[in-house]
């Protein structure tokens, strides 16, 4: 446990119903927030799905549905928030906890720098304003893997307030419909995660994890249904969502649930909910049963967090034991709606291709290596490393630096692409011939497997009378005017050259002998 | 030997009169004839003679630590000594063995001071007498001196005298009596609202609570975290200022410590007052202050203002709604400090398994005694999301209140303000178990959470003994930080007191030889 936590609160935001066409359908659409996951360094962007609800049966009310989202990332540290452990992926259990981790009685919790940085350069990109104090809390319920009784964080005021957060999202059935929206972020604060529960029942026993170096993304949202101009309604909250995927359907499943409910003269309960994956639902939280009051008080062993900018840096202060704002301001990387803007406008890259070249760690870089050896359009390119490319990753689960084609390769490939030396099918043969990593450059492959295209006029001219004479038929109908034939005569020059012709020269050479 | 003072034995070490394994063996034997106190919970026999002996290895060699190498000290049973068992005297933590030593437990060490054991409090420290913890109630040394039987025997003839033994004050009583009983040197008690000025006082010892954040809690088991301070309990100022230059400073395990670096603290013996302006907060003049207190009290302002210093009435108008503001904040702290312990992963777990809950609920019934499980309610009580505002923040503002009393005293040109520690002198066991625990520690802290609420230092100086022949001590309060200060000052009252050494020959008459350097003169302020 004690593994660094940021939370974001995200306030309850109103994606209405709009009614289309004769009323029929409820159509609505949802974003759910963007999520960093600290420790790989990647962002993403939900899916946007669009989602009808049924016709309600009372038909005179329209509803809308208010979601608020917290969310709750691990800060890549070396360190925990409050303890000099080591934070490792898949440590042994129990295996990176301090004293104070296990709450020995005595300890005292001391705030990790880094942690604090890294809570300033999030507040910084999701520009929200960075409280120059901000205080700890401790909050209080009894559960297993909380050893202390309490957890410490930020409730009365937080690190970080009121960002926002622009996003793109489809707009229609075409991809190429993107529209930016933007989520209000009402706070992020530092929070000490828990341990974890591991329930063996049937033994009837729980173990206890305190490393607590895992799940880098939880989300609990927070959903109820109103008719617009109605009061809010009764909020529910659905816990630990580790997916922007489970996440989406739990919402969803959740105001239709709420709809329903209402609908049929039922109430809303303030319940915490789970997300059952495989049903598809959510359900009451057994142990969670009654309100809990967390009975907040601040926490007295740590002093209030001050922040400060160069205009309010004490004079003669130690630089490490303070933190600037204005320093960290520097340090922050491009932020990826800048980036996928440069994308944009230096290759012309599509606005929706330049969020999936973001949404995968490592992928930008690749494709930026690839077009700085490549005299490809960006276009191909693209095309290429998000269709071929990112298709062959995500069908082997592979990380864009486990990938056996260096980007060198691939703009090598390109570039035979481009002078028109192989075909995009040939291309393709040659790239599954690259990803087996046996070492050999396209241009050998290519070599090896007899894959360029054919240059020789003279050759290709006797293939297409060959198959003319051949195909009488097939003439026939063309000069009937079926439009189709001469595609299919392009086909079966094609198989004769092994696939080895450009179908555009071959229908070239093909109309001028008709004709002749 | 043992009746010396920690600077006056540390002299003989290093001048070769006495080994540490001489001194460690005699405390030892002391403590073991001493028993019937009660004053430890464990003496730590066999890694005092280890220490001793490495101790005394470094004086051979010629390379001693300092001041306290080869002194033996003892240290209250709520800090954490690594391999040494930590009960706070409850079932809860009955066993429990911590990791580590807490910062001012390794400083102490580090110097080459000698572990004697651990002392006996009231359970988690919650209490004024070092009556309710689960090894029994500590015994007032005094009980057994000469002074007090002498005025004893002339009141009541033929009385069994042992069931008249005096309670010690507390919670620190432990720490207090062994120092007292001369079984260790200095002794490290825990205060947060009183514990160690107020056993300090009716043992006839110094009891020192330093400022807030000048001294490190780390593996001091928490009673209220913004009030707790460890405190040090001597025979002499001058010793309590060693021990408090060896534990201040910058703890990075206490982020609540001053990152300044501290100073040793060496107090000049003044011999002019005439600069010091001595503040007497007139609403400390309650009407259960006792009369022979009250005259005391009122003699060391003379004393004071003969001796040319400025004494003059202030006033810290916010007193009254101190004792229970103070209740209001540290049940709330405590409330959530006894969360932890809810018997997984250390100290007591009861049987039963039905379920996590009842698990929580038999052990927290079993390990903490009424008074902890009385605050624990009280305190979640306030923390309640309809009462929070109303009771804890609230109390919160009325401390501010209280310290801004305190710093306007000083802006006024204060320097220390003077004040009785107690209401009066010890009182018979079985006299203060006719209140409960909550009403006397409403009482006894009456005159010192205050100081604990503004962080101030604090330093309690036996002064003279009463009509009974018990010691009254009374309390210095001095400027945040200005803890040197404030020891001069005491260190000056206490030389022209002459507060007389206890007299125990008749409680240890085959340890005659123990009691060589007293000082049987006194000049009492009577």
């Amino acid at each position: 446990m004690a593994a660094p936590m940021l939370r974001w609160c995200c306030p309850g935001r109103r994606w209405a119903f709009s009614r289309i066409g004769d009323g029929s359908r409820h159509e609505k659409r949802f974003p759910a927030g963007s999520a960093s996951s600290g420790k790989r360094g990647h962002s993403s962007v939900a899916q946007q799905p669009f989602i009808t609800a049924q016709k309600p049966r009372k038909g005179d009310h329209e509803w809308a549905a208010v979601v608020g989202l917290e969310i709750h990332a691990q800060i890549a540290s070396n360190s925990k928030l409050f303890s000099g452990s080591q934070v490792h992926f898949a440590a042994p259990p129990n295996s990176l906890v301090s004293f104070f981790d296990a709450s020995l009685p005595g300890t005292l919790p001391v705030l990790n720098r880094r942690c604090v940085e890294a809570a300033v350069m999030t507040g910084l990109a999701l520009g929200c304003h960075i409280n120059r104090k901000s205080l700890f809390d401790r909050k209080h319920y009894f559960y297993a893997d909380l050893p202390a009784g309490y957890q410490i964080t930020q409730q009365r005021l937080p690190i970080a307030v009121n960002g926002e957060l622009a996003y793109s999202v489809c707009v229609g059935k075409k991809p190429a419909w993107v529209a930016t929206r933007t989520v209000r972020v009402k706070q992020i604060q530092l929070e000490q995660d828990s341990g974890k529960s591991l329930h063996d029942d049937p033994r009837a026993r729980t173990l206890v994890d305190l490393n607590r170096a895992e799940g880098q993304l939880r989300v609990d949202a927070n959903i109820s249904v109103h008719h617009p101009g109605e009061p809010l309604g009764v909020r529910t909250e659905v816990k630990n969502l580790n997916s922007a995927r489970f996440l989406a359907k739990a919402i969803d499943y959740e105001i239709q649930r709420q709809i329903n409910e209402l609908e049929n003269g039922g109430e809303i309960l303030n319940e915490t909910r789970s997300f059952d994956y495989k049903l598809g639902c959510t359900v009451p939280m057994r142990d969670k049963e009654g309100k809990q009051d967390y009975r907040f008080m601040p926490e007295p062993n740590l002093p209030p967090l001050l922040l400060y900018d160069s205009g309010s840096l004490p004079a003669g202060v130690d630089p490490q034991q303070v933190i600037n704002i204005d320093q960290l301001r520097e340090r922050l990387p491009e932020l990826p709606s800048v980036t996928r803007e440069k994308l944009v406008r230096q290759y012309g890259v599509l606005p929706e291709h330049s969020v999936a070249l973001l949404n995968e760690v490592g992928l930008l870089e690749f494709f930026q290596n690839v077009m700085k050896e490549t005299r490809a359009e960006p276009k191909k390119v693209t095309s290429w490393v998000l269709n071929t490319f990112l298709g062959f990753l995500k069908q082997r689960n592979l990380a864009v630096s486990e990938s056996p084609v260096t980007p060198a390769a691939l703009a090598e490939l390109l570039d035979l692409l481009d002078r028109k030396a192989i075909s995009s099918s040939a291309a393709k043969k040659v790239f599954a011939e690259l990803w087996r990593g046996e070492g050999k450059t396209p241009a050998q492959i290519v070599a090896e497997k007899k894959l360029e295209l054919m240059h020789d006029q003279e050759a290709l001219e006797q293939l297409c009378r060959a198959t003319l004479e051949a195909h009488t038929g097939v003439v026939t109908d063309l000069k009937k005017g079926n439009p189709r034939a001469i595609n299919k005569l392009i086909g079966l020059v094609r198989k004769a050259t092994l696939g080895r012709a450009d179908p555009a020269v071959i229908k070239e050479v093909l109309e001028r002998q008709l004709s002749s | 030997m043992l009746g010396r003072t920690l600077r006056e034995v540390s002299a003989a070490l290093k001048q070769g009169q006495i080994t540490p394994t001489e001194l460690c063996q005699k405390c030892l034997s002391l403590i073991k004839k001493t028993k019937f106190l009660n004053a430890y919970i464990t003496v730590s026999e066999e890694a005092a003679l280890k220490q001793a002996e490495e101790s005394e290895k470094r004086y051979k060699e010629g390379h001693s630590l300092g001041d306290l190498d080869g002194i033996p000290i003892a240290v209250k049973d709520n800090f954490s000594t690594s391999g040494i068992e930590t009960t706070c005297a409850s079932n809860m933590l009955k066993g429990y063995v911590p990791p580590y030593n807490a910062t001012v437990v390794q400083k102490l060490l580090d110097q080459g001071a000698l572990l004697m054991g651990k002392t006996n409090l009231d359970e988690f420290a919650m209490g004024s007498g070092s009556t309710d913890g689960i090894f029994g109630p500590v015994k007032n040394p005094w009980s057994y001196s000469k002074q007090y039987r002498g005025k004893r025997k002339q009141k009541t003839h033929g009385e069994n005298e042992d069931s008249h033994w005096l309670i010690t004050g507390g919670s620190s009583g432990g720490s207090a009596a062994a120092v007292s009983a001369f079984t260790c040197f200095a002794a490290l008690g825990s205060d947060t609202g009183g514990s160690t000025r107020n056993p300090a006082a009716h043992c006839g010892v110094v009891g020192l609570k330093p400022s807030y954040g000048l001294v490190s809690r780390h593996g001091l088991i928490p009673l209220v975290n913004s009030m707790d301070v460890p405190g040090i309990l001597t025979r002499c100022v001058d010793d309590a200022a060693i021990v408090l230059g060896v534990l201040a400073g910058h703890d990075p395990k206490d982020s609540t410590t001053v990152q300044d670096p501290i100073k040793p603290f060496m107090l000049p013996s003044l011999t002019d007052v005439s600069k010091l302006c001595v503040g007497i907060p007139k609403e400390y003049l309650t009407p259960e202050l006792s009369s022979e207190v009250r005259s005391l009290w009122s003699k060391a302002a003379d004393l004071f203002e003969s001796e040319g210093a400025k004494v003059i009435d202030v006033s810290l108008p916010h007193t009254s709604y101190s004792i229970v503001c103070y209740h209001v904040l540290c049940t709330s702290e405590v409330a959530s400090n006894m969360a932890r312990f809810d018997g997984l992963e250390y100290g007591h777990r009861c049987d039963v398994d039905s379920s996590t809950e009842a698990m929580y609920a038999a052990t927290r019934r079993e390990g903490f005694n009424d008074v902890v499980r009385g605050r624990i309610l009280s305190g979640n009580f306030f923390l309640l999301k309809e009462n929070y505002e109303k009771y804890f923040v609230k109390a919160q503002k009325v401390r501010r209140l209280i310290a801004n009393d305190f710093v306007n005293v000083f802006k006024s040109g204060v320097d220390v303000l003077l004040t009785p520690t107690t209401l009066r002198e010890a009182v018979p066991y079985l006299e203060f178990i006719k209140e409960d625990n909550r009403t006397r520690s409403a009482q006894d802290d009456i005159f010192t959470q205050a100081v604990n609420m503004a962080g101030l230092p604090a330093v309690s100086v036996p002064a003279a003994l009463s009509s009974q022949g018990l010691p009254i001590g009374l309390q210095f309060i001095g400027r945040a930080f200005c803890d040197q200060q404030l020891l001069t000052v005491a260190k000056w009252f206490e030389k022209q007191v002459q507060f007389p050494v206890i007299q125990l020959q008749e409680l240890m008459d085959d340890c005659s030889s123990i009691f060589e350097n007293e000082k049987l003169t006194s000049v009492s302020l009577k």
